[in-house]
């Protein structure tokens, strides 16, 4: 197997919004490689919708404390508060940031960036629905990830296309360089660098029905956890409300920002009943579980009464055609319905990851739950866990999230690059990498081991038993069942022996860190006994704040994880009940 | 329902040249044509290579001819392209293997026509303003997803490759028409060169094409009118 050396200051692993950030911070600083497993414009952040929160105050009053409120309140009390605090303040020059850099924000009469209603963001800490999420159309995520990448272009940034990271190589604390294997041709690629950023995005493919793209395997976090570096609140996962039916495509909750209203099958607006002030625009957890409820209590529409609907009818064809565009493009294409004079069918699909690599608010990966800090290793975005999200995130704030804390990373690289010398990789550095690849080509294949089966059990067991609603029982089960899944994968085999791109020995390499993923939330989720956000335990269905207000840190044991615990760092919002 | 499903197959470590490949696929009507792809790859024949990712729409990654038009794999349903479908790879690009192509030559194109804002002066604290008047003049060609279907349907650039083809064409009107921009005169005299938009010879294959519903020859026209009253 051919191996190719290169030697940078910097390598960013990613191109979506994290990344393209953290690159165009790093950039005319060192020589920097961003490395993508698919080409930039690809990234999963075009495919974000609603928009991006920021107290612009374009609309009506507003004030970066109230939106620290609401992400704090949102998170049910589980997000650090002075990380809140900057990721609301800075999140108003990083959206000037974007426009001045030729982002196509919608426009309101006056000239000013547009701002629509989104969930859970609300004006003067609970009074009313906030206008505080720039967008443009529905497609604000195809326009940022589009933006930051022209930007990128325009600086002549260093991208290597189509390459797979597989490895960091850290030797006495200290990173060397990152391995990666080029998917045209089977080379293996070492580069020597001394600061690594993740920015690889999150892993909703460990659900059935997801709205993540299928590239989302949680590469990053996989390949720290693998390394002993722990995974912070990884029970939270976020569960969307409004997914189509079946596909999980996602149908942006701008939806019922501009009015949207859902619907059971009598046709009656049942999140009157959950949340009577904001009703749909309460936060996702409680409005995907809103929806599990109507459904498991016979309330559900369609032959099988596993939907709900989401209703545009009364918004008119107009506010229809310029502010959801392409969400009710996806209706007609996928469901074949028209959407201006017809319900939606929806149901909940996984989203969004609230845990990852654990870093501090400079973006640098934390190797224990203490807070030490492992030298020129940053993460940024959904593969991170800073944590700003706690434990359910506010809709908007992960695109500020990328922005907002892949700069920090990127400025962090420039720090640790300007105080450090570059240091020297080894020549096989790869040499074992090399033969786990080997391997996985001179093995005969099995239907039994192909990484499709194995991979099916695991998304439909995740699906069954670690969703939504969660119980000791169901949690105990699907340990066992990722212990037997872990056992298979082990004998994992492929059919395609070629070099030239071996997509199916990529999803062999993805399928382990969709391992590492479920065992980790399925490990964290039967360790927490509580209900708190994303996390809803029907054994446990209050909040408990006197054993749990605190993050859990997953270490990677054998197949399931050691489970360690850091307190929440509170400050000026006093945890209360959360209603609506 | 079993589908029929011929696909135009090409492995560069052993065949000379492409071949086509039948696979019978049970299949729902609604099912993506991706899905299709996906049954084939990790239940029948793991070699099997394409591009994809985001499964609906939105990241361009899985253009392809399918029953001898340009469309997204995952954008079109067994229902609409009826029984057998004829897969083969976007034409106009050197193919690596099966379904993906050579992406670099169409990426150059477009870094060619400076795809980024161009603005000197100093923007100050806040937004720049832009009415909703002159947002909308470049609102259709923001959609654009780099996805290559436009300008691998077009029948000049099949013929002469080097051509920017409607793609990168596209990604300057977006440009051209904001604005914010002051890069207009540098982007239409790279246009309207040889291998610039006067090339287009308005089939509109590539407006068909668009799976954004891009009006791409619109576009092209916007451009070439735009040279003229500048030059």
């Amino acid at each position: 197997m051919k191996v190719i050396k290169h030697s940078f200051d910097g390598v960013i692993v990613g191109a979506g919004g994290a990344g393209l950030r953290a690159a165009i911070e790093a950039a005319p600083h060192m020589k920097l490689a961003v490395i993508t497993k698919l080409y930039p414009t690809r990234s999963h952040t075009g495919a974000a919708q609603g928009g991006m929160s920021a107290a612009l105050a374009n609309v009506e009053e507003d004030n970066w404390n109230w939106h620290a409120f609401d992400t704090v309140k949102g998170s049910d009390y589980l997000a650090d508060q002075p990380a809140v605090d900057i990721l609301c303040k800075e999140a108003i020059d990083a959206v000037i940031e974007l426009e001045h850099w030729g982002l196509p924000f919608s426009r309101l009469d006056n000239g000013k960036i547009a701002q629509r209603r989104f969930g859970g963001h609300t004006v003067k800490e609970g009074e009313s629905p906030a206008f505080r999420a720039c967008y443009a159309a529905d497609r604000t995520g195809h326009m940022i990830l589009q933006t930051l990448y022209q930007k990128c272009v325009s600086m002549g940034v260093t991208f290597f296309d189509e390459f797979q990271v597989l490895d960091i190589k850290i030797e006495d604390g200290i990173c060397q360089g990152v391995i990666a294997y080029e998917l045209a041709t089977g080379d293996i690629h070492i580069f020597e660098t001394r600061a690594v950023t993740f920015a690889t995005g999150g892993f909703g493919k460990i659900f059935k029905v997801s709205s993540n793209a299928h590239s989302l395997t949680g590469d990053g976090p996989g390949i720290l956890y693998q390394k002993g570096i722990p995974l912070e609140d990884m029970e939270f996962y976020q569960f969307h409300p409004t997914g189509i039916y079946r596909l999980g495509i996602l149908l942006s909750e701008a939806a019922r920002g501009e009015g949207g209203i859902l619907r059971n099958k009598d046709g009656e607006r049942f999140m009157e009943r959950y949340a009577p002030s904001i009703k749909d625009l309460a936060p996702r957890d409680m409005v995907s579980r809103a929806i599990a409820t109507e459904i498991s209590e016979g309330n559900g529409a369609g032959p099988d009464s596993d939907y709900v609907y989401l209703d545009l009818t009364h918004l008119g064809a107009e506010t229809i055609k310029k502010k959801l565009p392409d969400i009710t493009d996806f209706v007609r294409t996928y469901v074949k319905i028209e959407p201006i004079e017809e319900p939606i069918p929806v149901q909940p699909t996984a989203h969004y990851a609230m845990g990852g690599i654990p870093t501090d608010v400079h973006s640098r990966v934390l190797s224990d739950e203490k807070g030490t800090v492992l030298p020129g290793v940053y993460a940024a975005g959904e593969a991170a866990c800073v944590s700003v999200h706690g434990a359910n995130r506010l809709g908007t704030n992960s695109l500020l999230d990328i922005v907002v804390f892949g700069k920090r990373a990127g400025q962090s690289m420039v720090d640790y690059v300007t105080q450090t010398k570059p240091n020297n990789i080894s020549d096989s550095a790869s040499d074992d990498l090399s033969k786990k690849i080997q391997n996985l080509i001179d093995k005969e294949h099995t239907d039994e081991f192909s990484v499709a089966n194995i991979r099916k059990d695991l998304q439909e067991s995740m699906e069954e038993n670690a969703k939504i609603f969660r119980t000791k029982e169901t949690l105990e089960k699907q340990t066992e069942i990722l212990e037997e899944l872990r056992e298979r994968y082990e004998n994992v085999t492929i059919f395609d022996k070629s070099k030239v791109h071996n997509s199916e020995l990529v999803e062999a390499i993805e399928l382990d860190y969709l391992l590492d993923m479920s065992e980790a939330t399925v490990a964290s989720a039967l360790a927490r006994n509580e209900s708190r956000g994303a996390h809803s335990r029907q054994d446990f269905p209050d909040r408990d704040d006197t054993n749990f207000m605190k993050h859990s840190f997953a270490f990677k044991k054998d197949n399931t994880a050691n489970l360690k615990y850091k307190d929440v760092e509170l400050g000026k919002y006093e945890p209360m009940e959360r209603k609506y | 329902m079993d589908i029929n499903l011929k696909i135009l197959r090409y492995d560069p470590e052993s065949d000379r040249k492409g071949h086509w490949e039948n696979y019978i696929v049970d299949a729902e009507p609604e099912e993506r044509i991706l899905d299709l792809l996906h049954k084939i790859k990790w239940f029948e024949d793991g070699s099997l290579s394409f591009r994809r990712s985001c499964a609906h729409g939105v990241c361009g990654s899985d253009a392809m001819v399918i029953n001898g038009e340009n469309m997204l794999a995952c954008q079109v349903l067994v229902k609409e392209v009826g029984n057998p479908i004829k897969i083969e790879p976007i034409r106009g690009l050197p193919v690596v293997k099966d379904l993906i192509v050579d992406m670099e030559p169409f990426f150059d194109s477009y870094k060619k026509v400076m795809p980024y804002l161009i603005n000197e002066k100093e923007p100050g604290d806040r937004e720049r303003l832009q009415s909703p008047e002159d947002r909308d003049k470049f609102e259709d060609t923001t959609k654009c997803i780099l996805c290559a279907a436009c300008t691998t349907s077009c029948p000049v650039f099949w013929t002469a490759e080097t051509y920017v083809g409607p793609a990168a064409i596209v990604n300057a009107h977006r440009f051209v028409f904001d604005s914010r921009d002051e890069g207009t005169k540098q982007r239409l005299e790279i246009l309207k060169d040889v291998n610039g938009a006067f090339r287009c010879r308005t089939a509109f294959n590539c407006t068909s094409a668009c799976p954004r519903g891009i009006q791409v020859t619109k576009a092209i026209e916007d451009i070439k009118r735009e040279t003229l009253l500048n030059s």
